[in-house]
């Protein structure tokens, strides 16, 4: 039981990777990119750590998991601050319909 | 082999391909270098499927976090100008001389490569293991068995941070800074993981896939963070605390290769019953010390005391 809801945890994980990456793909700019692939991509990795963590066999492993994810979470967000800065300073400006 | 894992590997194979062409070929400066770092990236996983963790680690710490820390640093310093021309290079002229010595190149290497006794050495590193004083076969060949290769590895990496102070003072201070409030609370919250993790590594070379190598270069992975994030070298420790943190390694390194010599009058051979301890201290040294002279590679020269700051 626990391990076919693992196999959908991590479908449900790569179909967010996938939906983050046509958003990286096909956004007009560096700023909505960022929002589609950073909160996708996090949610994603969190649901196949979650589905890895139901098919590992020991605590310590599930440990690391949850720590995997909790280090891309942050350094992740601070990353896609960086960039979003970055692209502010060289005077890029927010896309506008 | 699983046909899942063959179509894995066929496609990790073709984008490092990919990456290494664009690395080279991207008219953009920027782009060859993030396809330089993902290479890297992709190198490590490469190393990873060939069941060789420790190269892994350091290739994934070196070639796609400091290398590219290194090149992007410089990128931010070059001249904007003559950027566009420098790397437009026709195909016949540059390329294809090039390609035709890396075929050959990669020609020679496979058959000597097809040349060599098939087992490799594994089995006399497998048979010498009980007097290696280590339980892991890697770290056994690093420093027991073949042990003034890496003494030699580390003095050409000292070697390489004194050609470079001797090339004048470090270059972070005129470095651009954004104001990015996130960065050095990152730092902050992983910098005692990241010195956490480097002696973890260092504890575990005895008997799995770690040691000096991957832990030194973790370790500069942090400290290049930290100095990203603002933080400067601090005062107290320019000058001789810095110069022994570099040379540490390569001291102990000779010490204990010099001092076993009591033993037996061989050079580097260790007393079987001292051996743990003596890898032990060597190894522990050695870390620190790559970690410190891939930091100062980074920094670019002797650092000045321009700014105080946290370290």
């Amino acid at each position: 039981m626990s391990a076919l809801a693992g196999v959908v945890l991590i479908v449900m994980g790569l179909l967010f990777f996938l939906s983050g990456t046509v958003g990286l793909l096909r956004f007009p700019d560096v700023f909505t990119r960022l929002h589609a692939i950073s909160k996708a991509d996090t949610l994603a990795l969190g649901l196949v750590c979650a589905g890895l963590a139901l098919h590992a066999d020991y605590g310590a492993l599930q440990l690391k998991l949850l720590l995997i994810w909790l280090l891309v979470i942050v350094s992740g967000a601070t990353c896609s601050s960086l960039i979003a800065r970055a692209a502010l300073a060289h005077g890029i400006r927010p896309w506008q319909r | 082999m699983h046909p899942v894992e063959m179509l894995f590997d066929a496609l990790l194979l073709l984008s490092m391909v990919v990456l290494a062409w664009q690395g080279v070929h991207a008219r953009n400066l920027f782009r060859a270098v993030v396809s330089f770092m993902m290479f890297g990236l992709l190198t490590a996983v490469a190393w990873v499927r060939l069941e060789a963790p420790d190269i892994a680690l350091a290739e994934a710490a070196l070639g796609a976090g400091l290398t590219g820390a290194l090149l992007l640093a410089t990128l931010g310093r070059l001249d904007q100008g003559g950027r566009a021309t420098r790397l437009r290079t026709t195909f016949m002229r540059f390329s294809l001389p090039w390609m035709a010595l890396g075929l050959a190149g990669t020609t020679l290497l496979l058959a000597v490569t097809l040349a060599l006794p098939a087992p490799g050495l594994d089995e006399a590193v497998l048979r010498a293991m009980p007097a290696a004083g280590v339980d892991s076969p890697v770290t056994a060949v690093l420093l027991n068995f073949r042990a003034w290769d890496t003494l030699l590895e580390i003095a050409v990496m000292l070697l390489a941070v004194v050609a470079l102070w001797s090339l004048g003072q470090d270059v972070l201070a005129s470095t651009p800074r954004l104001p990015a409030p996130a960065l050095p609370a990152l730092v902050r919250l992983l910098f005692p993981l990241f010195l956490l993790s480097t002696f973890y590594l260092l504890w575990r070379g005895g008997h799995g896939p770690g040691g000096a190598f991957p832990a030194g270069a973790l370790l500069a992975a942090g400290l290049v963070l930290a100095l990203l994030a603002g933080a400067r070298v601090p005062e107290r420790m320019t000058g001789a605390p810095l110069r022994c943190a570099l040379a540490a390694g390569l001291l102990a390194f000779l010490m204990v290769a010099v001092g076993v010599m009591a033993d037996r009058g061989v050079f580097f051979a260790y007393p079987p019953q001292h051996a743990p301890i003596l890898i032990a201290m060597v190894e522990i040294a050695a870390g620190l010390s790559i970690g410190v002279m891939l930091t100062a590679l980074f920094l670019g020269g002797e650092p000045t005391d321009v700014e105080g700051g946290p370290s």
